[in-house]
């Protein structure tokens, strides 16, 4: 087998699930290297835009932000902020996005907090808040989490609500008002978590190779269920060739 | 508005003339690209205080102006820079020491908030943030929006859906205009009049500059107003909304400029670091922003060498292969 890294299975997880006609949003960092690679390694004809407007963008290198640059350059349209959240809901292209983001915290039904920890009002931490996160969060009917396996990030109460996920379970975001699912899959450094079809409540999907059950609840500040886990395939050396020579040569975001 | 066909003037006399103390102001761009710098730092060595700043996710301005000791108020989706500082050194800063008050939002609730005051509509409705923090915590206090008549007395409201179950919807988050005294953006084409052109994404600078008072438009290059009006669908931005234009090439350095720059990952990473100490940031801004006069001045601090090796290439509109470790 060959050696690879958990931040490289994370980013080959994720690309995994993405689909031929999804279109994809992703925000900066490992999200945009999975969108990058799924369309070389399952979903060629997968659209990746970004919420700053860019449609499908000519991706030659891996962009450093929504905004670089790079995502401008062989677009089919660069919009405005305002059309590409319009993508996400309207109704023809709106169930076709796929969305893909992470966070400071979560918590068992999938809600993200990406804005502070302690008070709001004088926080212990302040992080840069919602960005476009809450919009997809609110509005996409699939969406996948990025994570770090920790217990101060997978808490039984987030220190703030940014980003909707499936509220307080069953159909809880439903009666919020909200459009669209809540999230469809965690991926860590160590494991998959998926969310239960009828409470909405996490659990164990998937472990990586060389992890066990154990392990993963240790670095969790909550209980969840295990019985479904399965073992998660590792990297493929093709996947990897992929990821590291094709997306991210210079190791701007693998490094 | 200022109905003159030559707008054309200097940076400084354009800050002077629209931006003061306690003025509501947003810039335009998006985190590492095509955020007005050369105004930033021409404000920061005015040294004005108090601003409102209203941003989306400006990024690299918004957080150089808050380093600056420029803002009092922001009202904000999002306090990032990219890979270059997952969150802004400085915002972050005043945030956890008390000494900038913060009204979050999500950048698609900015982005109507804007269309908003461009559209002349009191408030834009959407589905975004229901079940949320964003709806239930207020960062500015009930007292300065009952005392300031430029801020509205909520920061948004829930109301049930008044066409019934029409499209689905239960409810709707409203979300209130916004009408800054002054939007400032940087766009690679003017001509004297005030017509602007925008290469690759506009983000919400159209939206931002319909909205406002008054208009400062920066420029990589001023041309003749037949150049832009033989290709009138390729502008964004009508002279009637515009009322200073000032040319400045590479006036969104260290951030991005399509088909003119890219950013400077040399300049970023180091300012993120710069960020991190007080003694540090407090040299950065004696020496590197507040010694020159100008942004031509700090633009020769940084050498033509730099700026060649973020030269866009024709090809792509970025700097193909640019180091960015």
């Amino acid at each position: 087998m060959t050696e690879f890294t958990p931040r490289e299975l994370m980013a080959i997880v994720a690309a995994r699930e993405i689909r031929n006609d999804d279109i994809v949003f992703c925000g900066t960092g490992i999200s945009m290297l999975a969108a990058m690679a799924a369309k070389h390694i399952s979903a060629p004809h997968s659209i990746i835009f970004f919420e700053t407007g860019a449609i499908d963008a000519q991706l030659e290198e891996v962009p450093l932000a929504v905004a670089d640059p790079r995502v401008m350059f062989g677009a089919a349209v660069n919009g405005s902020l305002v059309d590409a959240f319009g993508y996400m809901q309207n109704r023809s292209t709106g169930k076709r996005v796929i969305g893909i983001m992470g966070a400071a915290q979560i918590d068992r039904y999938g809600n993200l907090n990406s804005t502070v920890i302690g008070d709001y009002h004088l926080p212990r931490v302040r992080f840069s808040g919602s960005g476009g996160a809450c919009d997809v969060a609110s509005f996409v009917s699939r969406s996948i989490i990025f994570m770090q396996h920790a217990k101060r990030k997978f808490v039984p109460r987030i220190d703030y609500i940014t980003s909707p996920g499936w509220l307080k379970g069953n159909d809880s975001r439903q009666q919020a008002g909200l459009a669209g699912q809540g999230p469809s899959l965690v991926v860590t450094d160590m494991a998959t978590m998926g969310f239960d079809e009828d409470t909405h409540e996490m659990y164990l999907q998937g472990y990586y190779p060389g992890v066990n059950k154990e392990k993963i609840l240790d670095k969790m500040g909550f209980e969840v269920d295990t019985t479904r886990a399965q073992p998660v395939p590792p990297p493929t050396t093709r996947e990897l060739h992929i990821l590291r020579k094709i997306c991210d040569p210079q190791h701007l975001i693998l490094r | 508005m200022n109905k003159g066909i030559d707008k054309i003037t200097d940076l400084s006399t354009a800050i002077r003339t629209y931006v003061a103390d306690g003025s509501h102001i947003s810039i335009g761009g998006f985190t590492i690209n095509r955020n007005p710098m050369a105004a930033v730092y021409e404000i920061i060595r005015q040294r004005i205080r108090d601003l409102h700043v209203y941003a989306h996710s400006n990024g690299q301005g918004v957080d150089e102006l808050i380093g600056g000791g420029c803002v009092a108020r922001l009202e904000i989706a999002y306090g990032g820079n990219g890979r270059f500082a997952p969150t802004c050194v400085r915002f972050r800063k005043a945030v956890e020491n008390g000494s900038l008050i913060v009204e979050d939002y999500s950048n698609y609730q900015m982005s109507l908030r804007f269309m908003a005051g461009a559209m002349g509509v009191p408030f834009l409705p959407t589905r975004s943030a229901l079940g949320t923090d964003l709806i239930d915590q207020w960062g500015i206090p009930a007292e300065i929006r009952r005392d300031n008549p430029k801020i509205p007395d909520k920061k948004l409201e829930v109301v049930p859906n008044p066409f019934g179950a029409w499209q689905a919807a239960t409810q709707v988050v409203l979300v209130p205009a916004i009408n800054p005294d002054v939007t400032i953006i940087h766009v690679q084409q003017a001509d004297a009049q005030g017509n602007l052109r925008i290469r690759g994404l506009p983000f919400t600078d159209v939206e931002q500059a319909k909205a406002a008072r008054f208009v400062i438009a920066t420029c990589e290059e001023v041309v003749e107003t037949s150049v832009l009006r033989h290709a009138p669908d390729q502008n964004q931005i009508p002279f009637f909304c515009v009322d200073a234009v000032v040319p400045i090439a590479f006036g969104a350095y260290p951030t991005a400029c399509y088909r003119h720059y890219d950013y400077d990952p040399v300049f970023l990473y180091e300012y993120r670091h710069t960020a991190q100490d007080e003694d540090r940031y407090q040299a950065y801004l004696a020496t590197t922003i507040r010694s020159v006069d100008n942004h031509q001045a700090f633009l020769r601090q940084v050498g033509e060498d730099r700026l060649k090796t973020i030269k866009a290439d024709p090809r792509t509109g970025y700097a193909t292969g640019l180091d960015r470790r």
